[in-house]
Parts: C-alpha cells; structure tokens; sequence
C-alpha cells in the first residue's frame, strides 16, 4: 500500500488521533518507544517533528522540544530513521512534519526517497503553502508519499476549493489563530470553517493548532475526520523524570484522547 | 544601464529564483490583501501625496547629500555621503515605517507590530505609530535590548511597548520570527510593519518602494555627474535596495557590503550572501547562512542591524545577476571607520552604515580620484556603549 493510501486508510467510522511528537525526544534512543506507548494508547497514524532551528508556526513548547532534540543530535537523517522505526514497530502510517529549508537543501525528489525508503507516509511542511508546493507534490506523487495541505480560518472559499483540487493526503484544519500550543478554549471559527471545507470536499479534514484536553477534542469530534495533538504531548515529555515517565504519562493521555474521540 | 532591474516581481512574488511567500497558510490571504492593497495605494495619487507630505514634513526629505571634503583629502577619493542619519528618528527605517502605517491606517487596522535589531527600526516604527494613532509592539531580542538600550527608552517614551524575546541567540532573526508568530495570531487587526526588505512577498518588493526615495533624491543631487561609486552597508538589505534600485539605471558601480563580523573564515559574521546559499527563511528564498542539513546559523555583529543569518531576495537576485557586487568587512574595520569620520567630518555614523565606509577606506588606493557615494544610513548614538565597550577589550 502506497503511504498516501495508508494514510487515507486511517480514516474510518471514528474521529482518528494523529498525535505529534518531535523526534529524538527525549533523546534519539528513547524516542521510538514514545510513539510504541502512544500506538498502544490507541493512535491511528503519527506526526513526527523533524526538529528545526527556526520553526515558525510552532509556540514557546514545540520550539523548546526541537531545541532539545536537536541539542541531543538529531540530525535529518536520525529524524528520519525514527520515522521509519515508528512506522515499523507501530504499522500505523507516520507524516513527517519539516520546514521548507531543509526538505529544500536535501532536494524535494531527494528528501521523498528518503522518506519513501523509510516508510514514512507523508509529509507536513507548514511554510509550504499550496501555490509553492507543485514540486514537492510531484516528488511525493512519484513515491506514493501523502502531502497535506493546510486551510485555516482566513482561508478563502475560492482557496479551499484549490487545496481540494490538490487532493492531499487529508487536509489540515488550522482551528484557531496562531501558532501551537494549548488554549483554554476551542476556537470559535472551527464550525465554520470545518462546514466551509465539507462543503468542496470529501477529502479527510484533520483539526489541529490550540486542540490540549479531551473534552476540546470532544466538541469537535463530529466536525472532522481527525484530530492533531501535539503541544500538550510534548510538554508531558519536557516534564517527565525520564523516558520511562514519559511513555507513562503519553499513554495515559492518548488513550484520554482516543476515549473522547470515540 | 543595467538591464534587467525589475519593476516588481512576478506574480509569485519573485525576483527570479528568489522571494515568493512561505509562510504558514494562515497569512496568505492577510499577504494577497496586503499585495492587492499596496498597489492600490501606491497607484492612487493622493495617498502618494500624502506620503510624499509626510516624508517632507515629519521626516525632513530630502537629506542632504554632503561632500566629506576633509576625508576625502585624507583618503584620495572624492566622497559623498546621503546623509539618512539626519532623517527623522536618525535612520533611513522611518521612510518605510511611515509608509506602512500610513497603509495600515488605509487598511483600517488599529495596531501595528515591529521587529528590529539596531533598534532604529523600532524606534521608527513607534514613531510613525504614535503620529498615526496606531497601537504598536516592538519584538526586541534580549541581546539587542542589552546592546540598545537607549533605543528601548525612545521606544517606551513614544508610547510603545518592547517585548522581550529571550530565545536563540536573541537577536535580529528571533525578533522577526517572533513578530511573525503574533502576526499569525492577530492578523485581522494588526499590520506587522516589516524593517527590512525581507520576508514574504509582497514586503520585500514594497519595503523597496518606500525606500527608493534614497536612491531618487541621490539622482537628482548628484545631476548630471553622478558618481562613480556607490555603496551600501546590507543587513537585510532596506537602505541598500533603496540607494541601488534607482540607479540600477546608470553606470554607476553598486557595492553592498555585508557585515565580515570577527572574520569570514571565522564562521562569526552576516555575510550571508558572500557566505550563504540559497534557501528559506522567514518567508523568502534568499541567500542565507545555514548547514549542511538546512538548519539556519546565528549570525554574528557588532552592528546589530547587520547581525542577520539571510537578506532580502532582490539583493540575492542583483548578485546572481551581477548587476551589483558585494563584499564584506569586519567588526574592527567598522569601528576603525566610526572614529575616522567622527574626528574628520564631525559626524558619528550608526556602526552598520560604518561598515559602508570601511569599505571605502579599505579600498581608497583603487578608489583614487573617484567621486564614491556613500548611504550613511543611521546616527552613531545608539552604539556609543557597544563602541565603548570595544574599546575596553
């Protein structure tokens, strides 16, 4: 099955859970079994954040996860290795989710082999938007890698129809305005916009940005095809004692999640 | 003439390989709008009048150009200075500051948001903001705030608030991603006011625009002479695409020069483009510092305004292009320059438009006997405690 097909056939009667995690946190030895904990919690597919230097669209907590997994040499190809092993021992499909630059400093065709060869599914570039994603869309094509497209609140009718034309592996819903991180509510532009988006399109509708407690994840569950959690993950992991601590506490929380989504 | 200065990018918001708009889909329809917006604008004759009044009237256009007849005696080469320090504020940035505002009260948006590094683009952007009526908040790394804290204390007084941002090295670049991070959360009602001619499109092409009156007013000083030279210190490259774009149209030579910082061979510097390659940051395709794998470097200054790991893309596209050359100097042969035309001319030049003049001392034998124009782009005030700083080291 093609990674594009795998990702799509994680959508099924329930809202799926697409937690993120960075990769190589806490370290690069312990990060893959973050991802087992959570598959076992009952994640239907994963994010995994290639740790970046300069990652624009994300808060104060994903920021600080990259810079500690970049600090403890997780460099591109250690990132991608994890993605590949998630991908193995958890046999759910797994999207990696980079900035432009260094997808563009391997070369797009390049860094879709990689990925491919790896297992990964797809790939997430936030800083990518749609009418500058023709050559990665192709290079993802040739490998059967899924590209996601993002829409937000401020997007078009008009645009939304062209993300659709896209055909991405799904569609990310960017509930809320800003970048990531917890909120103490859930947006109030995520009715319309999730109504906006089926309105065009059959394509899978995954929310995302600002969704931090089962119960955000519940109002919005019949709104969507799947939910993104990240912030509220990564934080578990920035707090635990040690990795160990960590799989704990990600497992108890997936399964919260997965519980209201259900 | 050089041929193939371009009016304005393409519809992809390109200066040839360079520019475009990556940047989280969020902003994209904020970015068209602010596209659609300014070219309406900048087509409508009274709000070019206005600006045009604004510029006149509050900023004090145009700045003289002065011969530096005692350097220029000392050093061989006839040199003229665009004197942007006597502008309003004590910088080129309120060219583009005023600009923008003027946009945003266009625009009906009541706050504004700034980065900036030297502070000089803060303090013109608060400026413009208090004469406008505007809210506005200054993003500021905590190094700068440290190294420019005069400016911090012009910004507060004009009303402003300056925030803090304490991560990565705490400069120029964490400021601009900070910036860009509110803007993505309050995009509806507030104008993010760009210092430098980076970023998404369209900001690189219209932060060009609003400074090109550097450039103008040189034409018209100089008549029909010109010059043989003309030179530009480049951070991220705003009065540099201002003095270069209007005469991309003679033969006068175009140099930018790029912060050398402690030495190219170092690793410490913003060289981006003589020490960069191409690639994204903060939006735009440029040439930028960064490794192997993509991951962006810290850029390194004793000129705050010059301490930024990439450049705006039409300067990246004039490289390639060859229509104007770039070089580098140091940390030292600025300082070096601070002193020489302070005790010359009795003029305290900003540390980032010394590196300009560097340039010219450096190069004064090859230079001999031509006239060579100089941006001074800012006053030296804010860097009195940096320089004092150096010399006790």
């Amino acid at each position: 099955m093609s990674g594009f097909a795998a990702i799509r056939s994680a959508f099924g009667s329930a809202t799926a859970l697409f937690p993120f995690l960075t990769a190589g946190l806490p370290t690069p030895a312990d990060s893959v079994r973050l991802f087992e904990a959570m598959a076992e919690a009952g994640a239907d597919g994963f994010e995994v954040g290639i740790p970046y230097s300069d990652p624009l669209m994300d808060g104060p907590v994903i920021m600080k996860g990259s810079e500690i997994a970049l600090a403890a040499g997780t460099n591109r190809a250690v990132a991608l290795d994890i993605v590949g092993e998630v991908a193995k021992r958890t046999g759910k499909p797994v999207l990696a989710m980079t900035y432009v630059n260094p997808v563009m400093q391997t070369g797009w065709t390049q860094y879709a082999s990689d990925l491919a060869e790896r297992g990964g599914a797809g790939i997430i570039v936030p800083d990518l938007p749609l009418q500058e994603s023709s050559e990665l869309a192709a290079a993802c094509l040739a490998e059967g890698l899924g590209l996601v497209q993002f829409v937000s609140p401020t997007t078009t009718d008009a645009r939304i129809g062209r993300v659709a034309d896209a055909n991405p592996a799904f569609i990310y819903g960017v509930t809320d305005m800003g970048v990531t991180g917890e909120r103490t509510s859930i947006s109030p532009h995520v009715a319309s916009l999730s109504e906006r988006v089926r309105a065009q399109t059959d394509v899978p509708l995954v929310l995302g940005v600002g969704i931090s407690t089962p119960e955000q994840a519940a109002t919005v569950k019949n709104l969507a095809d799947g939910v993104i959690i990240g912030t509220v993950l990564v934080r578990k992991v920035l707090e635990a004692e040690n990795a160990a601590a960590a799989a704990v506490a990600l497992k108890s929380a997936v399964a919260e999640f997965k519980a209201a989504l259900s | 003439m050089k041929t193939g200065r371009l009016e304005r990018p393409d519809a992809n918001g390109r200066f040839g390989d360079y520019g475009g708009s990556f940047a989280p889909e969020t902003l994209m329809p904020a970015l068209g709008e602010l596209a659609d917006e300014f070219e309406r604008a900048w087509n409508d004759p009274d709000f070019k009048a206005e600006y045009e009044r604004w510029l006149a009237n509050f900023v004090g256009r145009p700045t003289p150009l002065f011969e530096a007849r005692r350097l220029s005696e000392s050093l061989g080469v006839r040199l003229l200075l665009k004197r942007e320090d006597l502008a309003h504020t004590g910088a080129h940035k309120i060219n583009n500051a005023i600009g923008q505002a003027l946009l945003t009260r266009r625009m009906g948006k009541p706050r504004v948001i700034a980065e900036t590094g030297a502070g000089q683009h803060g303090v013109a952007t608060a400026t413009a903001a208090a004469a406008l009526g505007l809210e506005c908040q200054v993003y500021m790394g905590t190094v700068d705030i440290e190294r420019q804290a005069l400016n911090v204390q012009r910004m507060e007084l004009l009303g402003s608030e300056v925030i803090p941002v304490s991560f990565g090295a705490g400069t120029l670049k964490d400021a601009v991603s900070e910036a860009m991070r509110d803007w993505v959360r309050t995009v509806d009602t507030t104008h993010y006011i760009i210092g430098s001619a980076v970023g998404p499109h369209p900001f690189p092409w219209m932060v060009r625009e609003f400074q090109r009156v550097i450039g103008e007013e040189c034409l018209t000083q100089l008549g029909s002479e010109l010059c043989d030279v003309a030179v530009a210190c480049v951070g991220g490259g705003s009065n540099s695409i201002g003095l270069f774009y209007p005469l991309l149209e003679t033969e006068i030579e175009l140099v930018g020069i790029e912060a050398a910082g402690e030495g190219i061979g170092t690793g410490k510097h913003g060289a981006s483009i003589i020490a960069g390659r191409p690639g994204v940051l903060h939006g735009t395709r440029t040439y930028l510092l960064q490794d192997d794998e993509g991951q962006v470097m810290e850029a390194h200054s004793i000129s705050a305004g010059l301490d930024y790991p990439g450049v705006g893309p039409e300067h990246a596209y004039l490289f390639d292009s060859g229509m104007v050359a770039y070089e580098a100097v140091t940390d030292l042969e600025a300082l070096e320059a601070v002193d020489l035309l302070s005790r010359t001319e009795g003029i305290i030049p900003a540390l980032e438009s010394a590196h300009a003049l560097a340039w010219v001392s450096k190069n004064a034998a090859r230079l001999a006997g031509e006239t060579v124009l100089v941006c001074l782009s800012g006053r030296g005030d804010k860097d009195l405690q940096t320089i004092a700083r150096s010399r006790a080291t």
